[in-house]
């Protein structure tokens, strides 16, 4: 596959399952060798954003060029190879259960290459040395912290030195010293593999400010900005200052307490059981 | 008349799925990477971590049978027959059904567990993503390691229910010992051998089909999301591949006889 930049580019794109539309009309550049971060509310379409350029959901309408080829109108076979080119940390990391880190990490490369075992040990060890996890090599995932497991997914999506990353909320569930450390993690890989265009999918705006280069803001399935982080900062939106102001609708304040006195006696009930 | 043909439709509709997914397993077999340590961790998983349960339902499955047979042949003064009727019994019915019956029980059920998990944290995903087909991964060694274990251990069941018939007609209950025995050597018939040897192994890939199929799409359920999904999926996989072996049974067993 001959591709000279992995920019992304999004071209009205529509969205969603079944019948629920989740992405309207969805338009977007993502820089190549950038870090990109994906905000948004809860539900506004990332993950379905996201899902949509791994090619694990079909779009309803709309284009998406990466490095130039556009993936809706290729053929599936050609698109999985593009596919390996691609490194992806999901969520919660998703690790493969029944495998240790070593396994996992070295997964790519001992389903898609003949290397020996042993080299493929020392690739598997070397790239969680680059997380810090080589002392847990031969963990299982269940035995692991979430901050561990989304090193360790980290470690997997990269040990291919994949020319484009995505990130599924790699801070999300962290305490600010271990989130701040993946941010980290993420900015040094990105020094190590300048020409990597980076997507992190994020709610975090601390993690924004500090990784960033390239901010795109979806509200309601709609880009609602596009631009860099000191655009961004600029900004005379009314949405995006509320949404960098973390200012939620006073519609969804609670006037009063939630439960009628028929609840609150029956829990009274209960607890003095 | 929509009633009665939506269910229809989605019956068809299963069942070309599944059959489909069957064929993906197969398919998938000369393109998996690294197949035979895939395939002897699954003979692990499947053959040697169910032996033990193969073993006991094995000894008490002939000692029941020669418990019962002994007794209600002595009514005939037809006692010498205990040996024939019971090595049949096992080599035809008893021992391929059973057999898969506890298979299902204890490696099928954890099969969909694992899958459907695997499926809804996203494992299938990131197999997708990573371009490892997810069902020449998780499938295909689990179908060919079925096909070495099933026709295994349905011969350790065979050879331990004839020994359980021996315990409790010969040891117990004093037949003769040479009896029972040529009665065996006399009425089995290497058909008998062959035909439980098919049973097995169409009860394995009956098996691996449905609890694969339940635990990979245990996320397209409308009974339950989630954990739940895989809890429903476990157990739909484990009533459904014993209607079918039981079904597939029968359909056998009128071709072989």
């Amino acid at each position: 596959m001959n591709v000279d930049a992995w920019n992304i580019s999004i071209r009205n794109l529509n969205g969603g399952y079944g019948g629920r539309v989740v992405l309207e009309d969805l338009t977007a550049e993502l820089p190549a060798g950038a870090i990109t971060t994906l905000l948004g509310e809860s539900g506004c379409g990332k993950t379905t954003l996201l899902r949509l350029l791994l090619g694990l959901n079909t779009p309803l309408s709309g284009q998406i060029f990466i490095g130039g080829h556009d993936i809706c109108r290729m053929p599936p076979a050609q698109f999985h190879k593009m596919r390996r080119r691609f490194g992806v940390l999901f969520q919660d990391g998703a690790l493969i259960s029944s495998l240790t880190l070593e396994e996992d990490v070295a997964l790519p490369l001992m389903e898609h290459t003949r290397l020996p075992r042993k080299v493929l040990q020392e690739a598997a060890q070397r790239t969680l040395e680059l997380v810090g996890l080589e002392r847990f090599a031969n963990f299982y995932p269940g035995e692991l912290s979430g901050g561990m497991r989304k090193r360790a997914g980290l470690a997997r999506a990269i040990v291919t030195e994949p020319p484009v990353l995505f990130c599924d909320e790699p801070t999300s569930g962290l305490d600010p010293i271990t989130a701040a450390q993946m941010d980290q993690l993420l900015l040094d890989m990105h020094a190590c593999y300048p020409q990597m265009t980076t997507l992190v999918v994020t709610h975090d705006l601390g993690s924004m400010a500090r990784i960033a280069e390239h901010v795109l803001v979806l509200h309601a399935g709609k880009t609602a900005f596009s631009g860099t982080k000191e655009e961004l900062s600029q900004t005379r939106d009314p949405y995006l200052l509320r949404f960098l102001d973390r200012q939620f609708e006073e519609s969804r304040r609670m006037a009063a307490p939630p439960l009628n006195n028929a609840v609150r006696s029956a829990l009274e009930e209960w607890l003095n059981d | 008349m929509n009633e009665i043909r939506t269910p229809i439709f989605q019956l068809l509709n299963r069942l070309g799925d599944m059959t489909l997914f069957l064929a993906e397993g197969f398919r998938q077999i000369p393109y998996s990477r690294r197949l035979a340590g895939k395939v002897v961790q699954q003979v692990y998983v499947i053959g040697a971590k169910s032996m033990f349960v193969i073993l006991l339902i094995g000894l008490f499955t002939g000692l029941v049978l020669g418990l019962q047979a002994f007794y209600a042949m002595s009514m005939f003064g037809a006692q010498g027959m205990l040996g024939s009727l019971l090595a049949l019994t096992l080599i035809r019915e008893m021992a391929p059904v059973l057999t898969a019956v506890m298979i299902t029980a204890r490696a099928g059920s954890a099969m969909t567990a694992e899958i459907g998990v695997m499926r809804i944290s996203d494992q299938i995903d990131a197999l997708e993503v990573m371009d490892i087909h997810p069902i020449g991964y998780l499938v295909s060694p689990r179908l060919l390691a079925a096909l070495i274990t099933f026709p295994l251990l349905t011969s350790i069941f065979t050879v331990i229910g004839i020994f359980g018939g021996y315990l409790s007609a010969c040891v117990l209950l004093s037949l003769n010992e040479g009896r029972y025995f040529s009665g065996i050597e006399s009425s089995v018939t290497l058909h008998d051998i062959q035909g439980c040897f098919l049973k097995a192994a169409v009860f394995a890939v009956l098996v691996i089909l449905v609890c694969c199929y339940q635990g990979y799409n245990a996320h397209l359920r409308k009974d339950g999301k989630g954990a739940e999904a895989v809890g429903n999926a476990t157990t739909s996989a484990v009533v459904m591949s014993c209607v079918l072996i039981l079904m597939a049974d029968y359909v056998l067993t009128s071709f072989l006889l």
